[in-house]
């Protein structure tokens, strides 16, 4: 690596690098590229779990792009907004290309963001001295569940419509306060023109930018602390004579590259929603949604989006609306407290013992579960297994203080798991 | 690292960086095309900027008709044939800029001594090509405010810009050519289709 | 007055203070006679089998929509001139025998008829069909146009097996004929309370086409609605083929550019 970098630094001509100077003098320019790129050291033995972080900001950077351009033709208005869709789907040249690239990526960031916080579970990544990253990742979360709850009214179909209908009204469980607390979100006695008009400043402006600087303060702290890895060992603990981790590499050129080869496998697979299955059978874009927005019929089946389906099933599984809502909030909510509910000396999954592996599996499985039973009809089998689910979803959380500390752990190595190829 | 390792074939890990870069940029590139064509009038704007008819039978003559399109005035005048006869005055041609229309914007059938298809009819897209502002039919020849030998012509109000009876600019002026004409053809006698062009045999 | 039912129903599932309550709401406006979908459940859906790469049928499709649906239902989205490009019919060719007089080819596939009008003769606003191959999808499309049946308690003599007391009138009754629906009777343990299971249609008068040319009919003018919901579904396909062969090349360098780099790491 050095070798090309070396040379290709004897070629640069005398002028770039009085330029780079000049630039350094005023800004940290040179400095902010070493401390974040080439002489940033992650450890050498990421696996594949961590292709999604980076993908993560890949799919941010696709719907700011995207939405910027959809904002050109999009008119947030209860009159216009469902038919300027249409207007973008087919008058405005590759404006279809455009609004599916924003549709499919909300649903990828949420794919992404998800195999993102597992990999956290797994390799214990929330743990001491990485608290920060994780309360910073847990921020993007909230902001991006908002960002999708506020940008799914915006086309103005039956769902959507139905869809902010029901989410607004949970807000109505709060005593005393709720139902001026719904009436405030909405501006009016019902979803209209100006709910609309506002989730859209929400939606284009305030949350885009919150997201922004969030991940700003997800990647600092990250790289303030370094990163963790599949062996949940902290690799400044052993530096080599040139002061740099021994189980360290480059993040630029090695993760770059590596990351790279990861970000075209997702583009492919992005393309072929995007192309072949924009509508991904009715889960990335519903087909009530359409219909125009009509306050006088509800769609047959109502449902939110995938990626909401977890917390809804949690939701409906309580009969007690008060309660069912403190939940489903709880339920999202959790995940902050995981650095201090979780007790065991070691991080990984690799070097702990039946019983977190146990729990994780089962809450896994649980997650996917309430997300497949959020998207059924709440008949009496569904909802009672929804209940079995939520009860191990809690008891993750619940329980981990005791069983993360009684669980056998398996001696952790100085140095990382890696086979050179 | 590289210290260590086994020698590194610098020419392949040259060519494979290149490869990619260049593929990468390709991509790049390749990615930046629909966004950029989405800027481009879409298919409600041509169906607004469509070509739009003009009446023209109750135009009398000496006398101007403007119709909108794509946003710009576009200017109908039924000229006599006193208007006609300054446009070939030397004392006139000597005076304009561009008085065969070689550097000026406008069909070749429009690309005469009268810019029009028929002599009697001008055809002028009304916006200034100085700074776009909308010239005034100043018809009168010897006006009080354009002086004594003023042939006739357009005005413009914003930079004092002048032209004659077939949109030529006038020297000495700021607007630097003569004022473009649109495309247009006749349906029939009576009605000019503007944004259509002629078929010219 | 829908209205007013309407927040009622969801003012009394804030106050029970109970799930079942909220998603009661829904539940009452899905009994309003507007809401068929849910009543299509129990139909089995015939599959439409239609190709939008079919450009004849789609030309046949097109010609069936303007002179049978056009009438009654808009395609407000739809302009003239891109179904002339998409079609592979010049704008002269769209103009004689698609668009009617004083319309021009940028024009939007709109009907004349005020909706006041419309909502009055057919008790609701025929909806505009530009997007409704999306909505309901193709087969639901396609039986509903094959599942009209004579019904003399209806005010105008059909009703619909896939969408039941629609006010659509059976449109195509010339090609297809009328058919009778025939049920076979079920009784409980008890021996009562017959339950009618749908057993099959039987042609009660003959229309001007073979049952085989009416479901052709059919598949063109369905054929025709998946087109106009999606009109860049054809190309849509073609791009991502060509993307996904970019990508293959792009992932081969990056690829072995990574094996390359990561030679150095011991």
């Amino acid at each position: 690596m050095s070798v090309t970098l070396e040379n290709s630094g004897a070629r640069k001509s005398s002028w770039m690098t009085s330029l780079v100077d000049w630039i350094d003098q005023r800004f940290p320019m040179t400095r902010f590229i070493k401390e974040h790129a080439t002489e940033y050291y992650a450890p050498k033995n990421f696996n594949f779990w961590y292709y999604f972080g980076s993908l993560a900001l890949v799919v941010l950077v696709i719907q700011i792009v995207t939405g910027i351009f959809l904002t050109m033709n999009y008119k947030p208005s209860a009159a216009e907004a469902f038919a300027s869709v249409e207007y973008i789907m087919r008058d405005v040249e590759w404006g279809w290309l455009i609004r599916y690239m924003h549709s499919t990526g909300a649903s990828a960031f949420f794919i992404v963001v998800y195999l993102h916080m597992f990999r956290g579970l797994m390799y214990g990544s929330y743990k001491n001295p990485r608290e920060l990253v994780w309360i910073f990742g847990m921020l993007i979360y909230l902001c991006l569940m908002a960002e999708a709850f506020f940008g799914y009214l915006l086309p103005w179909g039956n769902m959507s419509y139905w869809g902010a209908q029901v989410i607004v009204s949970l807000f109505g469980a709060i005593p005393g306060i709720g139902e001026s607390l719904v009436e405030w979100i909405r501006g009016d006695y019902y979803i209209s023109d100006i709910t609309l008009n506002r989730f859209f400043a929400l939606h284009v402006i305030a949350l885009p930018l919150a997201l922004v600087f969030l991940v700003i303060a997800h990647i600092f702290a990250l790289h303030e602390v370094g990163s963790n890895n599949p062996d949940g060992i902290e690799i400044k603990k052993l530096k080599g004579p040139d002061g740099h981790p021994v189980d360290g590499i480059p993040f630029h050129p090695y993760y770059t590259v590596k990351d790279l080869v990861g970000f075209i496998v997702f583009a492919a697979a992005f393309a072929c929603v995007v192309f072949f299955a924009p509508e991904m059978g009715g889960y990335f874009l519903e087909h009530a949604n359409f219909e125009p927005a009509n306050p006088l019929q509800t769609p047959e089946h109502i449902a939110p989006v995938w990626y909401f389906t977890p917390f809804y099933a949690i939701l409906r599984a309580v009969p007690n609306k008060l309660l069912g809502v403190v939940l489903m909030g709880l339920a999202v909510l959790a995940f902050v407290f995981l650095p201090w509910l979780d007790r065991s000396k070691v991080k990984s999954i690799r070097y702990r013992g039946w019983l977190f592996k146990t729990f994780l599996f089962a809450f896994a499985i649980s997650f996917l579960a309430l997300g497949f039973l959020g998207l059924q009809p709440a008949t009496p089998v569904y909802t009672n297994a929804a209940r079995i689910f939520a009860v191990i979803y809690f008891a993750f959380f619940i329980l981990m203080p005791w069983y993360t500390r009684v669980d056998k752990t398996k001696p952790v190595p100085d140095r990382v798991t890696y086979h050179a190829h | 690292m590289s210290s260590e390792a086994d020698p590194i074939d610098g020419g392949r890990r040259h060519f494979l960086l290149v490869a990619t870069t260049v593929t990468g940029i390709a991509g790049a590139a390749l990615t930046a095309v629909p966004f950029l064509a989405s800027w481009r009038p879409s298919a409600r704007a041509q169906a607004l900027g469509a070509p739009v008819e003009a009446d023209i039978s109750k135009l009398e003559p000496g006398a101007v008709l403007k119709v909108n399109w794509r946003g710009q005035a576009i200017y109908i005048v039924r000229r006599t044939p006193e208007m006609l006869a300054t446009l070939s005055s030397p004392e006139v041609k000597s005076n304009l800029r561009d008085p065969d229309s070689e550097e000026s914007a406008q069909p070749d059938y429009a690309k005469n001594d009268v810019r029009s298809l028929k002599p009697e009819i001008l055809v002028l897209v009304g916006v200034c090509t100085h700074l776009g502002c909308a010239p005034l039919d100043r018809f009168a020849p010897k006006d009080v405010e354009l002086g004594a030998n003023w042939p006739g012509g357009f005005y413009c109000p914003c930079h004092g810009s002048k032209f004659d009876l077939a949109g030529r600019v006038f020297k000495d002026v700021p607007a630097p050519l003569n004022l473009p004409v649109p495309p247009y053809r006749f349906l029939n006698d009576n009605v000019v289709q503007i944004g259509t062009d002629a078929e010219v045999a | 007055m829908l209205i007013d039912k309407k927040m009622a129903s969801v003012k009394m599932a804030a106050q029970k203070k109970t799930l079942l309550a909220l998603f009661g709401a829904a539940l009452v406006s899905l009994a309003m006679p507007l809401s068929g979908f849910a009543a299509s459940a129990g139909v089995q859906l015939q599959p439409a089998n239609n190709d939008v790469s079919n450009t004849a049928s789609l030309q046949r499709g097109a010609r069936n929509f303007v002179n049978y649906c056009l009438g009654c239902h808009s395609a407000k989205y739809v302009r003239y001139n891109r179904l002339a490009k998409d079609l592979g019919l010049t704008e002269a060719q769209v103009m004689e025998n698609l668009m009617f007089t004083g319309e021009r080819p940028h024009d939007t596939m709109k009907i004349t008829m005020p909706p006041l009008d419309a909502e009055r003769w057919f008790g609701r606003t025929p909806p505009d069909l530009s997007l409704m191959a999306r909505a309901r999808g193709t087969d639901y499309i396609y039986t509903f146009l094959k599942s009209f049946y004579l019904d003399p308690s209806r005010p105008n003599g059909t009703n619909n097996l896939v969408l039941p007391m629609t006010s659509m009138p059976h449109v195509l009754w010339e090609l297809q004929g009328y058919q009778e629906a025939e049920y076979e009777g079920r009784s409980d343990a008890e021996g009562n309370a017959v339950h009618k299971e749908f057993k099959g249609f039987k042609i009660a008068q003959k229309g001007s086409m073979t049952p085989e040319e009416f479901d052709q009919f059919v598949r063109d003018t369905v054929n025709f609605l998946d087109y106009i919901a999606e009109p860049m579904q054809l190309e849509r396909r073609n791009l991502g083929l060509r993307v996904l062969g970019f990508l293959l090349v792009f992932f081969l360098f990056a690829y072995f550019l990574k094996k390359e780099y990561w030679k150095d790491v011991k």
